[in-house]
């Protein structure tokens, strides 16, 4: 049985306690111990800044050429927290409360409540920075409205907020590496995690200019390394997210939790063809004026201007009454495919629906609609060459975030001691699905305000010194340079991205918003196939010790393989509907997800056995105290 | 459906830093309007990749024009012809049947050529170090609606924010100056009351980690308001020097 270590206590209760119980450092040793941190998004940057501000020696790494253009930056809406200024019945309970029902009863209620909690320190901390949040004419700070709330808790940066946060977590760290307590390796990949005697002890890297492998040593490793929506190829991440740091965490020993639990987000811009490398996301903010609808009739072609209002079915306002086109993404999401399903879908493919502004447009204004969303519209127009403001935008569900992720306990640490893991990476807060402006806020209270905590109480122990000079390193740095020599001696003759296209159909088509038994052990047949293909057939190009992006990619998509299958082993076994997980075989006569609370109310952990073994699933049984689960309802 | 486009793209190689570059030719049949520029390259490469060949390296990453990685001098222009756009949002439906595309990497002594068309800009990354940053401590912040900030600042603020750090500015520069660049993110904080505590510092340390990044100086030609894809104003740019001005000559008394 899998420990997650919650404190005692009622929920409210439980962080503060924590903090008083959890033994300290003392400032003047804080020096003597060093902390790597992998990546520099949200939850990257702001624990490595605010621990190089407690006085511990950070290393912090990042692919990017700059800790500045982490994916985050891309997130558009905004940032939630419990503030209340709106005055119109929020609180830290609520937004608990809201978050837990919102991931469909499939998180832990105690990192939840802290979540809210911290959720307030959060915005204080990010206004002090210099985030220039929207503000109205009295200079206070302006809230909009999320799908999955009923109140206006959403800070936002005009339609940028991620780039905001990130920008003022990035100036944090800059100032630390000004410092001298955070020393920067940009261009870097991490490769390996180093366990020495069961201890998370360092981590082996790829330089990705020269190609060097290098060993670094720490007392603790924090993983900030994002989610793994690139294993559908199409989504809404940056090229370059992978999988990588966390899988080859898992494969050391660290338990992978709920794999299969993954977010397709409701409001994309449609494929438009085969060379499409990623998907846009159009801010799920535009929900709050924007009306989705689709023809009632399926062979109406009529230009959307055109379809008169009563032959309109404005499918989320009829069937979800009381959260209209506000309800949480998973749901959003499914009845968009089923309409298209229905062959009700528009567009030039029949997979989009039509996001409406006319009738926003017509109430508050051309120029009040541009000051809200305006770079979006442009983006739009941009992308697609429709202008928004006249006719609909077309929209379609695409991959957007990963709530599975390594399992941590309520210190964020992995089952391996002193590998922590942060932010998105982890599958922490959200459940079976996340509520809008809620990864922003995880990934900064993981970074600002748990783990500057919770660290403390790990380097408490007595750690022995370990040099790079240890076996681990050596055996780890091997690992490494065989699986990059591996890779380069192949010389097929397929580009890496199509073996990658081929992978991400699969998972879509049989993982994606909708699973079935047939289609799960299909996929569970065919990736193992895919992937001695991949190994057989695939094409890099250039040398090992030199910048080479098609290496860097096939070393990713190698481990998407390996995730993919253990995705869709987790979805086959978790036998009911929950959250972005939709088993066909399991829904209400209104084709709702149907949970099985009395099977299934746990976490599901996997355990790495070995290249040729099944891993092994593990469970951590989830409690409800406050929360108690019920059919989610948003009608 | 109308045909897709033929293409004759001039892109510059170059294996690493010390070594020289050259333009090669490529041929392209068939490029779909509706790829963006990136997707277009993608094409190529993949056909580079099938032939055994190397493919073209470039910096991206979000492909959203919000990151600030990719950095592709096309035609002469920063991003190219597209106002307002970076090279990743740049669709194939800006350029007419039949073109010449030329694609060289960003042109500066601070961005040495890494490979191909990628460059390193850590130099950016430095001047931020330098100042470009409120240092506010994690845990040390007042109520967020406890300073009341005027609107109108607020959003001229978050003008400048919006900068990527793309770079753009510098490679479309003559004298290859980083001002829009550091005057951003100068303007940004000092537009701001938190921003104001630490500003005399900052415009000093900044400009002083601009000039030994060596970066030229500006000469107020205004090419890289023109090239932003973002559009941040040359305002800020005078912000900047009023402030650089006043922090020079007067004492602190």
């Amino acid at each position: 049985m899998l420990d997650a270590k919650i404190p005692e206590g009622h929920v409210s209760e439980k962080w503060d306690k924590h903090r008083f119980k959890t033994k300290l450092v003392n400032p003047a040793n804080k020096r003597k111990y060093n902390i790597i941190v992998v990546g520099t998004g949200l939850a990257g940057a702001s624990a490595a800044a605010s621990l190089a501000e407690l006085g511990y020696n950070v290393k912090a790494f990042c692919l990017q050429d700059s800790p500045r253009r982490a994916h985050s930056i891309a997130a558009q809406g905004g940032i939630n927290a419990a503030k209340n200024y709106p005055n119109d019945g929020d609180s830290v309970y609520r937004l608990f409360y809201d978050t837990v029902k919102g991931g469909d009863y499939r998180a832990r209620e105690a990192n939840v409540y802290r979540l809210a909690q911290v959720s307030n320190n959060i915005i204080d901390q990010c206004t002090a920075q210099g985030v220039p949040f929207g503000r109205d004419y009295g200079g206070y700070l302006d809230n909009r409205s999320f799908g999955g709330a009923q109140v206006s808790r959403t800070f936002y940066a005009r339609g940028q907020t991620g780039q905001q946060l990130l920008l003022g977590a990035y100036s944090a760290l800059m100032a630390q590496v000004h410092t001298g307590k955070v020393t920067l390796y940009p261009r870097t990949e991490m490769l390996e995690v180093v366990v020495v005697d069961g201890q998370a002890r360092g981590i082996i890297t790829r330089d990705l200019i020269n190609g060097a492998i290098e060993r670094h040593e720490a007392h603790a490793v924090c993983l900030a390394t994002g989610g793994y929506s690139n294993v559908y190829y199409l989504s809404t991440n940056a090229i370059p997210c992978n999988v990588t740091a966390s899988w080859r965490a898992y494969k050391k020993g660290a338990f992978f939790a709920n794999p299969c639990f993954t977010q397709i987000h409701p409001t994309c811009i449609p494929v438009s063809g085969d060379h499409q490398s990623k998907l846009t996301l159009m801010s799920e903010s535009l929900r709050n004026d924007g009306r989705v609808w689709v023809p009632m009739d399926k062979d109406d072609k009529r230009r959307p201007e055109d379809i008169p209002e009563a032959e309109r079915d404005y499918y989320l306002e009829t069937r979800y009454p009381a959260f209209g086109n506000l309800v949480p993404r998973d749901v959003a999401s499914r009845a968009s495919k089923g309409v298209c399903d229905e062959g009700r879908g528009v567009g030039a493919t029949g997979l989009a629906v039509y996001l409406d502004f006319e009738d926003a447009i017509k109430r508050d204004g051309k120029g009040t609609i541009e000051a809200k969303y305006g770079n979006l519209f442009d983006m739009y127009a941009k992308i697609t060459g429709d202008n928004p403001y006249k006719t609909p935008m077309k929209i379609f569900p695409a991959p957007h975030y990963t709530m599975g992720g390594l399992w941590v306990d309520y210190n964020l640490m992995t089952t391996i001691p002193g590998l922590f893991a942060l932010g998105e990476c982890n599958f922490s807060d959200h459940g079976a699905n996340r509520l809008g402006a809620s990864a922003l806020m995880q990934g900064l209270a993981d970074g600002y305000f748990v783990i500057p905590y919770t660290i403390g109480g790990y380097l408490n122990n007595d750690l022995p010194e370990v040099t790079t000079e240890h076996e681990a390193f050596a055996q780890a740095e091997q690992a490494a340079r065989d699986n990059t020599e591996r890779l380069i001696a192949n010389k097929g003759n397929r580009p890496v991205d199509d073996f990658h296209r081929e992978l991400g159909r699969l998972v879509w088509d049989r993982c994606g918003m909708s699973r079935s038994t047939e289609g799960l052990q299909d996929a569970l047949e065919r990736i193992p196939e895919m992937r001695e293909d991949f190994w057989k057939n695939v094409s890099i190009t250039g040398t090992s010790g030199e910048f080479n992006q098609v290496l860097e990619r096939a070393g990713r998509v190698a481990d998407f393989y390996e995730l993919a299958e253990l995705m869709c082993r987790d979805a086959l076994t978790r036998e009911e509907s929950c959250g972005g997980h939709f088993r066909e075989e399991h829904q209400t006569p209104e084709n709702e997800a149907k949970r099985d609370d009395e099977n299934f109310a746990h976490v599901a952990a996997w355990e790495f056995k070995g290249d040729d073994a099944e891993p092994e699933r593990h469970v951590e049984q989830l409690e409800f105290e406050e929360v108690k689960p019920t059919q989610r309802s948003y009608k | 459906m109308s045909k897709g486009l033929n293409l004759t793209l001039k892109v510059w190689r170059q294996k690493n830093t010390l070594s020289k570059g050259e333009i090669v030719d490529y041929q392209l049949e068939d490029i779909s309007r509706d790829m963006s520029f990136l997707e277009m390259l993608d094409v190529l490469n993949n056909r580079l990749e099938k032939e055994g060949k190397e493919p073209i390296a470039f910096d991206h990453d979000c492909r959203e024009g919000i990151c600030g990685a990719c950095s592709l001098f096309i035609n002469g222009q920063p991003h190219g012809p597209m106002k307002g756009t970076t090279a990743c949002q740049l669709h194939m439906r800006s350029f007419e049947d039949g073109a010449t595309i030329v694609v060289e990497p960003w042109r500066a002594k601070a961005f040495p050529v890494v490979k191909d068309l990628v460059t390193d800009r850590s130099a950016f990354d430095r001047i931020i170090q330098a100042g470009g940053y409120i240092s506010v401590r994690t845990g040390n912040a007042p109520d967020a609606n406890a300073i009341p900030i005027n609107k109108k600042d607020s959003e001229m603020a978050m003008d400048a924010a919006a900068c990527i750090g793309c770079g753009a500015c510098v490679a479309a520069c003559k004298n290859a100056s980083a001002m829009l660049f550091v005057s951003a993110k100068f303007s940004h904080l000092s537009l701001l009351p938190q921003g104001k505590v630490e500003e005399k510092e900052r415009v000093l340390s900044m400009v002083d980690a601009m000039e030994r990044e060596g970066f030229g100086n500006c000469t107020n030609t205004g090419a890289c308001e023109a090239e932003c894809p973002k559009e941040i104003s040359m305002d800020n740019i005078a912000r900047l020097n009023r402030k650089w001005l006043s922090a020079n000559s007067f004492a602190d008394v």
